[in-house]
């Protein structure tokens, strides 16, 4: 093991102290004299070191572990192989996380699982920006957008009886149709002049959403939204005029609210898992790596016979296609949305997710929309001082990790071994 | 040797500047036509013109009958004329093998769901994708470089690759935009070798912007001199080397 290796898990280490520490370490107590900062209770603290030990450890083998794999896998292959997701190593754990998450759920609290819920949703729209700003390069300021879209989308036509499953392709499409139509004024524009009219379309929407009131109800939005049903069981205590059933009867079961939080969180953990299919699959098809070469070099992209429209308007398509159906998963979750949940902080926050990961890596982006969602409701009893912890945070973040928490790696082609 | 690209007349003006002024140009099947000229004489102009970057003020482009003018760039490329950069344009955080891979965009599978499933059909066309990277990678000496970042890659090697990206579109005219600036002599014989290779085993047309007098002369079959936007002479490498003005406007009293 060399003393580079040692030294990368130090600084990780240390840097998780740093960063987990403000939000981990210290809290506050009122006192007579004002509010006072002490070190948190033990059971934090202990959090802490597990997590500084793990960090330091994972530091130290993983990389190891990985060449070795690698390593012992390309001695003996008898031509070019594409890359593929199926890579034994990283399927079995990708399998063990998988079982984790399902299981998780029905150990711990309700307002955990909720949490939970909330940042898959995150994910998936981590994952949507991550086709165009970490893949194709395009800044889009204006994401939360076609999130709302997508609500909206699902909102309307669950008023008229519509279901969750036939609509959320809808609202899909929806979302793809307006970032379709965000794609066209923007082709020649790169850079911050993408960004700055990315950010008015986004505006555009929470505008055009608070002020179309017969159609969107304005500003006080749209409420009393049909939950999702499984294959047409409802979660409710009591059925809904029509319904078919409720989950607890048709099972004979007692009813318990815990349920439908659980069975959102299953389902939002279904919609992850398929983006996250979808979306390697992207990567490894002839589009994906046409996005990417438009983010390396436009001129040499039409110079290869690569029409930089059509590769543009497809990621924006297919980035606000996801957006969509993370929005209409949220009307469902919520049961009410109004222009407020659509604001410019959202799309910030997804952006940060994105940058804070690693632009283009997946892994990145799911560890990143996890800490932006899950460190400030740890740190709610800071109030007011948790988003300067945040801010403080993200400073930190990119002075020392600038390429974002895991990089994107590319994918690795064996080559001939010639007998 | 049918003619496949025939320029006449090719203005382009800048505003008040005039950048090229009535440029004429035959390319035929496999020769190499080379283009020099002082610097700022126009030459890259020229390709930006035929490569469709720019839409020339007037003139015309004919390529095996079909006129090229006004055309986009992307659709040009299609057609099977590609083009180098003066300065090397490569995707630089992508490996040397994605490189190609992106090149061959025309050529692949690119059914959004034929991908999404990965069909057979899908993994057939990537699995010929490869191996035709391989065969130009083989070809330009970079195998062993295979997955490197093509940004780390020396700079000799990011021009044979920035080459084998443009073979691997299948082309029909490759036009090199100074290939050899900046390769050390030994690269420039190799390079010289790699030209005349493409022009003999591959078929394909050359069309060649050089300062490097001594590769110039070695593989051209005609030589087109332009100075200050205007077409100065064009013959063989022995009627240009000889003709008086050539010699008083670029290549200097030996």
């Amino acid at each position: 093991m060399s003393k580079q290796v040692i030294v990368n898990a130090l600084i990780s280490a240390v840097t998780f102290l740093v960063l987990a520490g403000w939000l981990l370490g210290i809290s506050m107590q009122a006192e007579p004299g004002g509010v006072q900062l002490v070190f948190a209770e033990p059971s934090h603290l202990h959090w802490l070191w597990g997590g500084m030990a793990a960090v330091f450890f994972g530091q130290l083998f993983l990389p190891n572990l990985f060449g070795k794999l690698r390593s012992g896998v390309s001695a003996n292959k008898p031509s070019f192989k594409l890359p593929s997701m199926d890579r034994k190593g990283g399927n079995l754990i990708a399998c063990f996380v998988l079982a984790g998450a399902i299981i998780w759920p029905f150990m711990v609290s309700r307002g955990s699982v909720d949490l939970a819920t909330l940042t898959l949703i995150y994910v998936m729209l981590g994952l949507g920006l991550n086709v165009v700003v970490g893949l194709a390069g395009l800044l889009d300021l204006g994401y939360v957008g076609f999130y709302a879209v997508g609500a909206y989308s699902y909102a309307l036509l669950a008023a008229e009886g519509w279901g969750f499953w036939t609509c959320l392709p809808i609202a899909g499409a929806m979302a793809a149709l307006f970032g379709f139509l965000l794609g066209f004024p923007v082709l020649r524009l790169r850079g911050d002049y993408l960004a700055i009219v990315t950010l008015g379309f986004g505006e555009i929407i929470r505008l055009l959403l608070n002020n179309l009131t017969e159609l969107t109800g304005g500003p006080n939005g749209i409420s009393g939204i049909a939950k999702p049903t499984l294959f047409g069981l409802e979660f409710n205590r009591k059925l809904k005029d029509g319904g078919f059933d409720t989950f607890h009867n048709f099972f004979d079961i007692s009813y318990n609210s815990q349920y439908k939080v659980i069975f959102l969180y299953l389902m939002a953990l279904l919609l992850v898992v398929l983006t996250i299919i979808v979306i390697n699959r992207l990567l490894r098809m002839p589009i994906g790596r046409a996005w990417e070469a438009l983010r390396e070099d436009e001129i040499a992209c039409r110079s290869l016979g690569l029409s930089p429209t059509v590769v543009k308007l497809s990621a924006f398509t297919i980035g606000a296609a996801f957006a969509g159906f993370a929005g209409s998963f949220f009307a469902a979750r919520q049961g009410f949305i109004s222009p407020e949940s659509f604001t410019f902080i959202e799309s910030a926050i997804i952006l940060a997710i994105v940058v804070l990961g690693g632009m283009g890596s997946q892994i990145g982006v799911i560890l990143a929309a996890i800490m932006m969602t899950v460190l400030p409701e740890l740190a709610r009893e800071f109030n007011e001082y948790r988003m300067l912890m945040f801010g403080l945070m993200m400073v930190f973040m990119m002075i020392w990790r600038p390429q974002g928490l895991l990089p994107m790696s590319r994918p690795h082609m064996q080559l001939k071994q010639e007998a | 040797m049918s003619l496949l690209l025939d320029v006449t007349g090719l203005t382009m003006r800048f505003g008040g500047l005039l950048a090229v002024d009535n440029v004429a140009l035959r390319l035929h099947e496999k020769e190499v036509v080379s283009v020099i000229g002082p610097n700022g004489a126009g030459k890259t102009t020229v390709f930006n013109c035929l490569t469709g970057f720019y839409q020339p003020t007037s003139g015309q482009i004919v390529y095996r009958g079909e006129h090229l003018e006004g055309m986009k760039g992307h659709l040009i490329a299609r057609k099977g004329i590609v083009r180098t950069f003066q300065h090397v344009r490569l995707f630089k955080d992508m490996t040397v093998v994605e490189n190609l891979l992106v090149a061959q965009h025309r050529h692949l599978d690119t059914n959004f769901f034929s991908g999404l499933l990965n069909t057979k059909r899908f993994r057939k066309s990537e699995r010929s994708a490869l191996e035709f990277a391989k065969y130009w990678l083989d070809k330009v000496g970079l195998t062993e470089f295979a997955n490197r970042k093509a940004g780390n890659l020396a700079y000799g090697q990011q021009r044979r690759l920035e080459i084998a990206r443009c073979m691997v579109t299948r082309p029909e005219i490759l036009m090199l935009d100074e290939p050899a600036a900046g390769l050390n002599p030994r690269e420039t014989e190799d390079l010289d070798r790699l030209i005349l290779e493409l022009r003999d085993q591959e078929d394909v047309s050359i069309l060649l912007i050089e300062h490097d007098m001594k590769l110039v002369m070695g593989i051209s079959d005609r030589i087109y001199v332009v100075n200050q936007g205007c077409p100065l002479a064009d013959g063989t490498p022995e009627q240009v080397r000889n003709n008086p003005e050539v010699i008083k406007a670029y290549l200097g009293e030996f």
